[in-house]
């Protein structure tokens, strides 16, 4: 009997809440505007001999800290480490859901990108090459449609593929300005020698030069708490950073 | 053909505007580049609201409504419709 | 700031940021990061994606032309407002009634049953008069408008038209110094009020958070819509024919809520002119493309969840309240029960703003739960003497009548329904999101002065008039 733990990350207004109830069958009435889910809803179903655990991270425009929701859904990420990140993307403006797909990319590699309201986007005739997002991405890319129980099961295979093993993906580095990249090959010595491998270097080391005093904030307190051996341990505890 | 930068709050109904400038600083700033306001990027002018503010405007196949006291701080040139 | 216990673990980090912040020269950081990973997404989404027709694209949003136009914006949010309200007082009418006489006969059979196993009188009077009689009631007033209320106001809100009104309004809550998204905190308060104070959190400035958390209160919630619409529909639609009641009815709560968002900018405006001093801050609001809503499920899932959970904590509160009324009203001391006495006591202030000692007394029994406060009222009434046999709904306004009621006793308890103080659960989520008794209390006292404040101004005109 196998466990996992599964976070739905997503933008606001991309039915992530309808994926959620549509797999946990906790049946919640979901919302239409920015910033609805305030709370973050947990919830279990099992699949053949598999339960999953899944947690709906905030709606958020991106992982930076400019807001409550956003540090909450990075923390989770980040310290958490689910066995599996969902990034719930909206068909019909994927230009703007990309950015937080690609932030997500840069946190963990055990991600899955879910491209919802494919429907909605054939209504409007926009057209997704999937096989190309997926080729870009460097992780596995599904369409779906939650409301109408498409591709869900598609989803479900990857999200048990990537969690298992079976398939690790790769995912894409962004390459930043030669300013920026040059200053990360500075900082990412030193932070491994300071943090270990625990946490994504490169990530950690955007966020500094960001200047992201929140994030070190957090990191101070997870510091001083015992360490545990590896992240994956994090995840059999069950409290999460609901609040 | 040289062309003047102009906020957003004094751009016209349905125009098509290339951002070329934000001086938003601080949380509101992250929060516009994170919606898609970001210099080069085109910017297509909604609707005002029906007491004249805040406007609607349409970024990235999304809408997004400012007041004027941030809209009037992104600047950015009119553009043909369909320009990339 | 804590001292640090590990001296390897909190300074090295703090060196990591600085030597991080050497080597940036001003803020441009994030302007690269940002830009850098939406050129890649662009770059991605040039490859990945293609439109057959870019017009299509943007007739998701060609309703809002009209939706939010200068000449059709307002018009619409009222006429929407409006129709929810017919729909929910026409239809409600009658299964309300059928609910109440089914309710009544059973009753009747509870009633000889008792009678037929010689059951004490007192057994009988705290079981079927004030347990079950309680609860009936909250069940056939208030669950038909709510089943058809909350089914209503899901499509509405899955549909997308919420952040328009939120759109729309904007410029009145910026005015009033408020904050954009208090106008989506107040749509949840028409569910509920303490949930929507758990809502004030998409609100991230504490200044303005603090506004929506106090005139919260000022929509009607639930607890509330079957108390106006119950009055408006006894004292204020009567005049009129059977067809246009319903509307008239719908109008008048209408006018209700208006009244209670003008309170809300008022006390709004004066707070952030006041106690809570500043200027708006930013946000951005995200209008979301309109969405079919996928209407049966919406409605199944909104009448069951919501009128079920409504339903339930009605008759947890409701019940014990019945019980607890029907034991007050029926000790006597001195020649009357507890509750007449009560109601003596109160009866001098409720008099000068237009209400009676058992209204104010069943506000004040209500405090728990918003739902109670009508049952305690017209239990409070019978027990009080007059007793009338009340099994339709039609036979309530005739208890009403018999303890003096006028048009202005209706219309001061359904001002003074609006703007009270919050119910109990609303009060702890205030003081567990504030953590402060200081705005807690405010955020009673404020409502409740208000509340006696305008009752008082319309009893003393009223009475000067001689309107009554």
């Amino acid at each position: 009997m196998n466990s996992y733990t599964i976070a739905l990350a997503g933008n606001p207004n991309t039915g992530k809440s309808t994926l959620f109830n549509t797999l946990t069958g906790l049946r919640q009435h979901t919302g239409n505007w920015a910033g609805k889910t305030v709370v973050m809803a947990e919830g279990e179903f099992s699949r053949g001999n598999t339960t999953f655990r899944i947690i709906d991270l905030p709606g958020t425009y991106s992982l930076y800290s400019n807001s409550a929701d956003e540090e909450v859904a990075r923390d989770y990420i980040i310290f958490e480490q689910p066995d599996v990140t969902i990034v719930v993307l909206d068909a019909t403006s994927l230009e703007r859901n990309l950015n937080l797909a690609l932030q997500v990319l840069e946190m963990t590699p055990r991600v899955v990108v879910c491209v919802n309201l494919i429907d909605e986007a054939k209504r409007l005739g926009i057209r997704i090459d999937l096989e190309k997002i997926s080729q870009r991405l460097g992780v596995p890319c599904i369409a779906i449609s939650a409301r109408n129980h498409i591709g869900i099961e598609n989803l479900l295979d990857q999200v048990e593929k990537v969690a298992n093993g079976t398939i690790v993906p790769n995912p894409v580095q962004i390459t930043y300005s030669d300013q920026i990249e040059s200053k990360l090959a500075q900082l990412e010595p030193l932070i491994e020698k300071t943090l270990g491998s625990r946490f994504p270097t490169r990530w950690i080391a955007l966020r500094l030069l960001d200047g992201d005093e929140s994030l070190l904030r957090t990191l101070k307190k997870r510091m001083q708490e015992p360490a545990t051996s590896s992240g994956k341990e994090c995840l059999t505890h069950g409290q999460t950073v609901c609040h | 053909m040289p062309s003047i930068s102009i906020p957003l709050s004094d751009a016209l109904m349905g125009s098509h505007i290339c951002l070329d400038r934000i001086d938003v600083q601080g949380i509101l700033r992250r929060r516009l580049l994170d919606l898609g306001f970001v210099p080069g990027n085109i910017v297509e002018v909604m609707q005002k609201s029906p007491l004249g503010d805040p406007i609607a405007f349409r970024v990235n196949n999304t809408i997004i409504a400012l007041r004027k006291e941030e809209s009037s701080l992104i600047f950015g040139e009119y553009v043909g419709s369909d320009e990339k | 700031m804590g001292k640090p216990f590990a001296t390897n673990s909190a300074d090295p980090l703090d060196a990591l940021l600085s030597v991080a912040r050497n080597s940036v020269e001003g803020s441009a950081v994030r302007d690269t990061i940002v830009s850098d990973i939406y050129r890649t997404s662009r770059s991605i989404c040039k490859e990945a994606v293609t439109y057959e027709d870019k017009k299509k694209l943007s007739s998701a949003y060609k309703l809002d032309n009209i939706v939010t136009s200068k000449i059709w914006g307002y018009p619409i949010m009222l006429a929407i407002l409006g129709a929810v309200f017919w729909i929910t007082i026409a239809g409600a009418n009658v299964p309300s009634a059928m609910l109440a006489d089914m309710f009544g006969v059973v009753e009747g059979y509870l009633t000889a049953g008792f009678q037929a196993v010689h059951a004490p009188d007192w057994l009988h009077g705290i079981l079927v008069l004030g347990f079950f009689r309680g609860t009936s009631w909250v069940v056939s007033v208030m669950l038909p408008p709510m089943a058809i209320f909350f089914p209503v106001f899901a499509l509405l809100e899955n549909f997308g038209y919420l952040p328009r009104v939120a759109f729309n309004m904007d410029r009145l809550f910026k005015n009033a110094g408020g904050h954009g998204k208090q106008a989506l905190t107040m749509s949840m308060g028409f569910g509920c009020n303490a949930a929507a104070i758990l809502s004030t959190r998409i609100i991230e400035s504490p200044r303005e958070r603090m506004l929506a958390i106090l005139t919260n209160n000022f929509v009607p919630c639930n607890g509330r819509w079957p108390t106006l619409i119950l009055l408006a529909s006894l004292f204020m639609a009567t005049s009129a024919t059977s067809g246009w009641q319903s509307l008239i009815t719908a109008l008048i709560v209408m006018g209700m809520v208006l009244f209670g968002i003008v309170i809300t900018l008022t006390v709004s405006w004066t707070l952030s002119k006041t106690a809570l001093r500043g200027v708006p801050t930013h946000y951005t609001l995200e209008l979301p493309p309109y969405r079919r809503p996928q209407i049966w499920k919406t409605i199944l899932i909104a009448s069951k969840d919501k009128s079920w959970s409504v339903l339930k904590r009605a008759v947890i509160v409701a019940a014990p309240a019945g019980v607890i009324t029907w034991i007050l009203g029926n000790i006597y001391v001195g020649g009357d029960s507890i509750l007449a006495h009560m109601a003596a006591f109160f009866d001098p202030f409720a008099q000068i703003i237009g209400l009676d000692g058992y209204i104010l007394m069943a506000f004040i029994l209500g405090l728990p739960a918003n739902e109670i406060v009508l049952p305690i009222l017209l239990m409070g009434y019978m027990s009080s003497g007059a007793m009338v046999d009340v099994e339709g709904i039609d036979n309530i306004k005739d208890v009403f009548l018999q303890h003096g009621w006028t048009w202005l006793t209706a219309l001061n308890m359904m001002l003074f329904s609006l703007l009270h103080y919050p119910c109990g659960t609303t009060l702890f989520n205030i003081y567990k999101e504030t953590k402060s008794v200081k705005w807690t209390l405010l955020s009673a006292l404020i409502p409740l002065a208000i509340a006696i404040g305008v009752t008082f101004l319309t009893a003393q005109v009223a009475r000067v008039l001689g309107w009554v």
